[in-house]
């Protein structure tokens, strides 16, 4: 059976040419960067070549960007770093209420257990948050402001650039979790007033285990762990430097192809979700149309749950997901689509179809035809034909 | 993908059965799923994280998944902990409150496995749901579904699988019915299956330290609930000691009375109304007649006159002869031939001619 791959926006196939780019460093240059000796300089040039080149794909300078372990790192280290040291001037902050775990947790436990005050930038029915009411939430004591670029699981693209100038109107700063968008969308660290920005290399046909955090020179951070100077302290622990090696060729690969690839890939995103309502009744979509992640497409589908359309397309080799991976297996709908005011049982029905460079129209048509029974079939089913009550 | 034999979506829990079972079925050319029921978590039922190799558990689920990578079946881990909280914790608690024992088994078996999980195998266009148990099932002359104790005559698990529907039974498959453990664990050796050498668990599986006292006290104090201390008494009423509330204490229960006495005492009554435990001798916990109410009946539709079996009230109790007479309600009388020990209410009764269960219910008096 073909395997279909739709779930582009939990991770990506690495690229092939990302892969002979960073096989040299799991081979012959092995060194470790931090070694004075030559096999550790040929490490080292190549880790620094790799954050050059991401930076300037960025917009950034090369010493602003900070290698990591991924995106679930970069908004720790943006969020703990951030606000503790700024906590007893400015002990409030705000994050969007449909933000990630990674930026959600971390917020909720500094007011938990050290007592800052939280704000959540609340989402509209497709998951845009205004300026305006950030304006309202913004205090002098505000010390930062986390609002992703792309939700994760509806795709939903906000204006960051005037989140942050609201942001720092009243002295706060401003990070954006662009884990989804770096790659696909252009961005420049500089015209969108950012500063800090976390973004990885899985999402972009990168190796997993490699991310990064951008911070504005200027910016202290405060580091989560110690014990190194790699990254300039803000990050120890042995470089990752195949990992590098292969963000920045991923990163490369994405700005030759971004543009085409949004049109194209946002075409057939659309002609899915158009095609989905005319053929399923009762479709419910939950991405915007417009200033949306092109390859996103959430949905539900009233009455059906997620998890058996998801099981039975992968029972076809269709690959989606009902939301984030990182979340996949509780039972409690997603709450970026509670914030977004989804009804509970609508909730629980969404499916998130995301779209890949080597998606093709002849795929979307696969699922297109796939689907419809899947649904119907569940809907006609009646629960409860078993067991004794 | 072959699929002649139709679609099974097999329980897994990590043990050796359940691995052995999806084997079997594979090798018959069923097209086989495999499936862990994510029942419970140790933020909601507390006890001890850190205690591995149990349902539930993250070592659990991932032997689950080496187990159907190696004969190249799906898996999928089902979320049905709502369903488990709402019907088997739920009840558990409320069954001691009331003075009763109860079986968790038997209830998410009836509640979740031949309920939310058979529905969750039809949402997934399957024919057949599978399990590890040591039972049979099969048509009997009226066409009608039974279960037949399994051959492992120390393994059989019929008495826990009395609530099954018609409709159910007619989509279940138990292809461990006609094997011995041994040749199950033979089976996994061969195959190499990881989950060969493992041990059996025989508690309750989200009472992970098997203290259910421990776990009632933490599970009602998170809701704010207490339980209030009374008097032990003995048949006559005189007080002997103080209990901690009716809910700790079982019929037949000796440890832990808290009470010096010549001779051994024994729980015999529950008294949830007066918030007293009665206490007695040995000989007082004998009793020839129980009463029992929610019956199941597989062998036939309902029972219209009295009939002979062998009645079974706990787990590891040998069947004893009785008469069962039919009383309205959808209850029994059942009259023993010899005095049976600790006739508890809550717990499960089975019915059997022979090796075949006939139906079964729910112990609900002593007299």
């Amino acid at each position: 059976m073909d395997r279909l791959y739709l779930d582009h926006n939990a991770t990506t196939p690495t690229a092939p040419e990302v892969v002979d780019a960073m096989l040299p460093y799991l081979g012959t240059n092995f060194g470790n960067a931090g070694s004075v000796h030559s096999f550790g300089r040929d490490a080292k040039v190549a880790l620094e070549t790799a954050r050059e080149e991401i930076a300037s794909l960025v917009n950034a300078d090369p010493s602003e960007i900070y290698f990591t372990s991924g995106g679930t790192e970069s908004d720790n280290i943006a969020v703990y770093g951030t606000t503790l040291r700024l906590a007893k001037r400015r002990p409030h902050l705000i994050v969007g209420a449909a933000e990630h775990h990674a930026v959600l947790e971390p917020a909720e436990h500094l007011q938990k257990k050290h007592g800052l005050e939280l704000d959540l930038l609340p989402v509209d029915r497709q998951c845009f948050s205004s300026v305006e009411t950030l304006r309202r939430l913004l205090r002098d004591s505000t010390s930062l402001v986390s609002v992703m670029h792309a939700n994760n699981e509806v795709g939903t693209v906000q204006d960051i650039a005037a989140m942050a100038q609201a942001a720092h109107e009243r002295g706060a700063l401003f990070h954006t979790d662009a884990v989804q968008t770096v790659g696909k969308l252009p961005i420049d660290v500089k015209a969108m007033d950012l500063d800090l920005m976390s973004f990885t290399a899985h999402k972009i046909y990168g190796p997993k285990g490699i991310g990064a955090l951008f911070v504005r020179s200027g910016v202290k951070v405060d580091p989560l762990m110690l014990g190194g100077a790699q990254e300039k302290g803000r990050r120890p622990g042995t470089s990752n430097v195949a990992g590098a090696v292969g963000f920045a060729a991923a990163l490369r690969l994405a700005a030759r192809c971004c543009a085409d690839d949004a049109r194209r890939i946002g075409r057939l995103a659309n002609n899915l979700m158009d095609q989905v309502t005319a053929r399923i009744p009762e479709t419910v979509i939950h991405s915007p149309r417009d200033h949306r992640l092109p390859q996103t497409v959430n949905l539900s589908f009233v009455g059906v749950e997620g998890e058996p359309v998801i099981l039975q397309l992968d029972l076809e080799g269709i690959a989606i997901s009902s939301g984030s991976a990182c979340t996949s297996g509780a039972t409690e709908p997603s709450h970026v689509l509670a914030a977004m005011g989804v009804e509970r049982a609508v909730a629980l029905g969404a499916l998130r179809i995301s779209l890949g460079r080597s998606t093709a129209e002849a795929d979307v048509d696969r699922l297109l035809h796939v689907l419809p029974p899947i649904v119907e079939r569940l809907r006609a089913m009646t629960s409860g034909t078993a067991g004794v009550r | 993908m072959s699929a002649q034999r139709g679609r099974v979506l097999v329980a897994m829990s990590g043990g050796v059965d359940s691995s052995v079972a999806a084997l079997l079925l594979k090798e018959q050319g069923y097209e086989v799923i495999g499936a862990h029921m994510k029942l419970w978590d140790f933020v909601d039922v507390g006890g001890d994280i850190h205690r591995d190799g149990r349902c539930c558990t993250i070592d659990s689920i991932t032997d689950c998944r080496f187990v159907c990578d190696a004969i190249d079946a799906p898996f999928y881990v089902l979320n049905l902990s709502a369903e488990f909280k709402e019907t088997v914790i739920d009840n558990f608690v409320s069954e001691y409150r009331d003075g009763r024992t109860p079986n968790p088994c038997v209830r998410c078996n009836i509640d979740v496995k031949w309920d939310a999980f058979l529905d969750k195998a039809t949402a997934l266009g399957c024919d057949y749901i599978a399990t590890g148990h040591y039972a049979i099932i099969e048509q009997n002359d009226e066409h009608r579904w039974v279960i037949r104790k399994g051959i492992d005559g120390t393994r059989d698990q019929s008495y826990v699988l009395w609530g099954l529907r018609q409709e159910a039974l007619a989509r279940t498959l138990m292809p461990l019915g006609s094997m011995t453990k041994k040749e199950v664990r033979a089976l996994a050796e061969k195959y190499d299956l990881r989950t060969a050498a493992k041990p059996e668990s025989r508690e309750i599986c989200f009472v992970a330290d098997n203290d259910y006292r421990r776990f009632l006290s933490e599970f009602e104090a998170k809701r704010g609930r207490t339980f209030a201390p009374g008097p032990i008494v003995d048949p006559t009423g005189r007080v002997l000691g103080q209990h901690r509330g009716t809910a700790f204490y079982t019929i037949g229960q000796r440890k832990g009375l808290g009470i010096a006495h010549p001779t051994p005492l024994y729980v015999q009554e529950i008294d949830v109304s007066r918030n007293r435990v009665v206490v007695g001798c040995n000989d007082t916990l004998y009793h020839n007649t129980a009463e029992a109410e929610n019956l199941n009946w597989l062998a036939f539709r309902a029972v219209e006159a009295d009939f002979e079996a062998e009645v079974k009230i706990r787990y590891l109790h040998t069947p004893a002869p009785a008469i069962v007479r039919p009383l309205a309600d959808n209850r029994v009388s059942i009259d023993f031939s010899d005095p049976q020990r600790a006739i508890t209410p809550g717990q499960t009764v089975c019915f059997y001619d022979g090796n075949t269960l006939l139906g079964g219910g729910i112990l609900s008096s002593q007299t």
